[in-house]
């Protein structure tokens, strides 16, 4: 017993440092430098504002940044991070933390290195053309002398995406360690075993069939998981959008592609391409058919879903919240405040639902492929 | 153009609700017809609402 | 659409993809197949105990059957015995019934035989009796008539008596 609390003080201990190491972080950057007008979310009061605010979050972002005010003297102060930029330039590989950036999201500030100069403009990093010293826009805010460059910054979704990484990776191996010492998990394990069981018995297993589902089980329970945790992440203060971002789940959604593409068997292929039991005439037409629904649509309805449900439940609940500002003059701020908790506090709650429901439809879809390009037919 | 985009979301959204309510009516009078087919009925129905959903979505942001 | 493909960051994509690739193969090499493999031994474990419980189970009840068997069998052993065991008690009961029976009417055939012969000599020696009695009688009445006649025939008379009472 003894041992057991010493070791739950144990893990929680850690869980602590690493919760104070991430804030002691925070504080030590919490004074990079100030730029009063830069495009940072600054001060938000008006519907415009807000939606701007709202629209700024629901892109990845170049540091890690947990909040912002204006102190007395009129300066911006910020609570972040830098996470370091990436760039694939006209001139080769660029790299910079992010906080040369001066928190600039409008493009005027331009950082110079290995001769190609850099702007960041709508949470994108662009390359001024040779030549140009400002960037321009056109009438519908496109820059006309700059162009994109390939970024692999760790953003602040790269960084979420290794945080949780390396926690899954912890967790389930000390899963995995336990179970070499004993038959029955204690501690955190004994809340990680029934979800891995869930996912193998209630996932796996119905969807793909006795005989294959083994094979699958690995990159189903990671994608679960993956989803699940980032998708709660999301709901924290940290303001991660990482399953909101369409780059993440086109990814997540074209590992699932490849992995039922690839494992499909000679009837999943005949079925496509050749329909047993229709007409010959009939048949190219619905091997078109089959051929975009297993190569187009059933992908992206995966990525498309998931990157909604998540984007959208942050924009609800960020409008939400800003109902204390938007309201504020025909509630009062008493009636404004409390209709926004008391709204965002239920909308959250259903939040929670549907990180765990996103993770599941996806995973669920996803062995429900497998198993549709694994299964044997009976032949006919 | 703003506008018939918004009337083009408001009419998705409809059709979805329409569909997602019928899904979901339909799965409820299954289960209490057969109770201890709970699981299958509620597998099944979360898979039709999901399709519905990402049709729904594609549609949404084929007009956006 | 065109906003959505201009949110799309084909850099974040690839990052993703290679840090998702890695973070399968890590989880699978160090986490599922571990966590995999000893689910399924322990399932195996719990299902191979299930098993070996149930055939206890059927063992015991095979041993109850027999047992139950064998009980009957001694019931129906011991009824038998009984059964015997009654049915001798009757035959010696009957036998010694009819032996003594016999026995009985044999003594009682000797008896009648002795009295029967007991009777006949003693017929024999009362006709004997009776003989000389009638000799001595007459001898008497032939005497008596040689003196009274009267007298004579009361003798006789009361020897008759005498000899009837005899």
């Amino acid at each position: 017993m003894i041992f057991l609390t010493m070791k739950v003080a144990k893990q929680t201990f850690k869980f602590f440092v690493l919760i104070s190491m991430l804030f002691a972080s925070t504080f030590a950057m919490a004074d990079t430098p100030i730029n009063k007008d830069g495009d940072d979310g600054g001060q938000v009061d008006t519907k415009k504002e807000v939606e701007d605010y709202i629209l700024h979050h629901i892109q990845d972002s170049h540091d890690f940044s947990l909040f912002s005010y204006t102190s007395d003297a009129g300066e911006r102060k910020h609570f972040g991070f830098p996470l370091p930029v990436i760039v694939w330039s006209s001139n080769g590989l660029v790299s910079f933390m992010s906080s040369e950036f001066h928190h600039n999201d409008d493009g005027s500030v331009i950082v110079e290195k290995n001769g190609v100069k850099l702007v960041k403009s709508h949470s994108k990093i662009l390359e001024l053309d040779a030549g140009a010293s400002a960037v321009s826009y056109d009438a519908e805010h496109h820059a006309t002398n700059a162009h994109r460059v390939w970024d692999f910054s760790i953003t602040k979704s790269v960084f979420g995406v290794l945080v949780i990484g390396l926690l899954m990776l912890f967790w389930f191996s000390g899963l995995a360690r336990q179970y070499k010492k004993k038959q029955i998990p204690t501690g955190f394990g004994r809340v990680l075993e029934p979800l891995v069981l869930y996912v193998r018995d209630e996932i796996a297993r119905p969807n793909i069939g006795e005989k294959h589902y083994r094979r699958f089980t690995g990159y189903l329970l990671t994608v679960f998981f993956f989803i699940w945790i980032l998708n709660l992440l999301g709901l924290t203060p940290f303001g991660f959008n990482v399953t909101g971002q369409l780059a993440v789940t086109a990814c997540l959604a074209i590992f699932t592609l490849v992995i039922y593409t690839v494992s499909g068997n000679k009837d999943y292929w005949m079925h496509i391409l050749w329909m047993p039991g229709v007409p010959y005439l009939i048949r190219p037409v619905l091997a078109i058919i089959e051929l975009a629904g297993a190569l187009v649509i059933k992908p992206f309805s995966l990525l498309v879903r998931l990157f909604a449900n998540i984007s959208a439940g942050h924009i609800v609940v960020m409008s939400l919240i800003a109902i204390m500002f938007t309201l504020k003059e025909s509630l009062g701020v008493v009636g404004a405040t409390g209709l926004s908790l008391v709204l965002s506090f239920f909308i959250t709650l259903i939040e929670v639902l549907v990180a765990f429901l996103q993770a599941y439809i996806f995973t669920m879809l996803s062995a429900l492929f497998i198993g549709m390009a694994v299964a044997e037919h009976e032949h006919h | 153009m703003v506008t018939y985009n918004l009337i083009g979301a408001g009419l998705i959204v409809i059709g979805a609700g329409i569909g997602l309510g019928q899904i979901g009516g339909k799965a409820m009078e299954g289960i209490a017809r057969q109770p201890e087919a709970y699981g299958k009925i509620q597998t099944a129905m979360i898979i039709i609402a999901a399709l519905l959903e990402g049709l729904a979505f594609g549609a949404l942001f084929l007009g956006k | 659409m065109d906003k959505l493909l201009n949110d799309f960051s084909p850099g974040l994509f690839v990052v993703q993809t290679i840090l998702l690739l890695l973070l399968i193969l890590l989880m699978v090499k160090f986490a599922w197949k571990p966590i995999m493999n000893s689910l399924n031994e322990r399932e195996e474990g719990i299902q191979d105990a299930l098993d070996s419980a149930e055939k206890a189970k059927l063992e015991m009840q095979n041993l109850q059957a027999d047992n139950q068997k064998l009980l009957n069998d001694a019931r129906a052993e011991r009824e038998a015995m009984l059964k015997e065991a009654r049915e001798i008690k009757n035959s010696m009961i009957e036998g010694a019934k009819e032996e003594a029976q016999t026995q009985a009417n044999k003594m009682i055939a000797q008896a009648q035989e002795a009295i029967e012969s007991e009777k006949k000599s003693a017929m024999a020696e009362l006709k004997s009796h009776v003989a000389g009695l009638s000799v001595d009688i007459a001898e008497k009445v032939v005497r008596q008539e040689l003196s009274n006649k009267d007298k004579q025939l009361a003798l006789v008379e009361s020897l008759l008596g005498e000899a009837k009472l005899n």
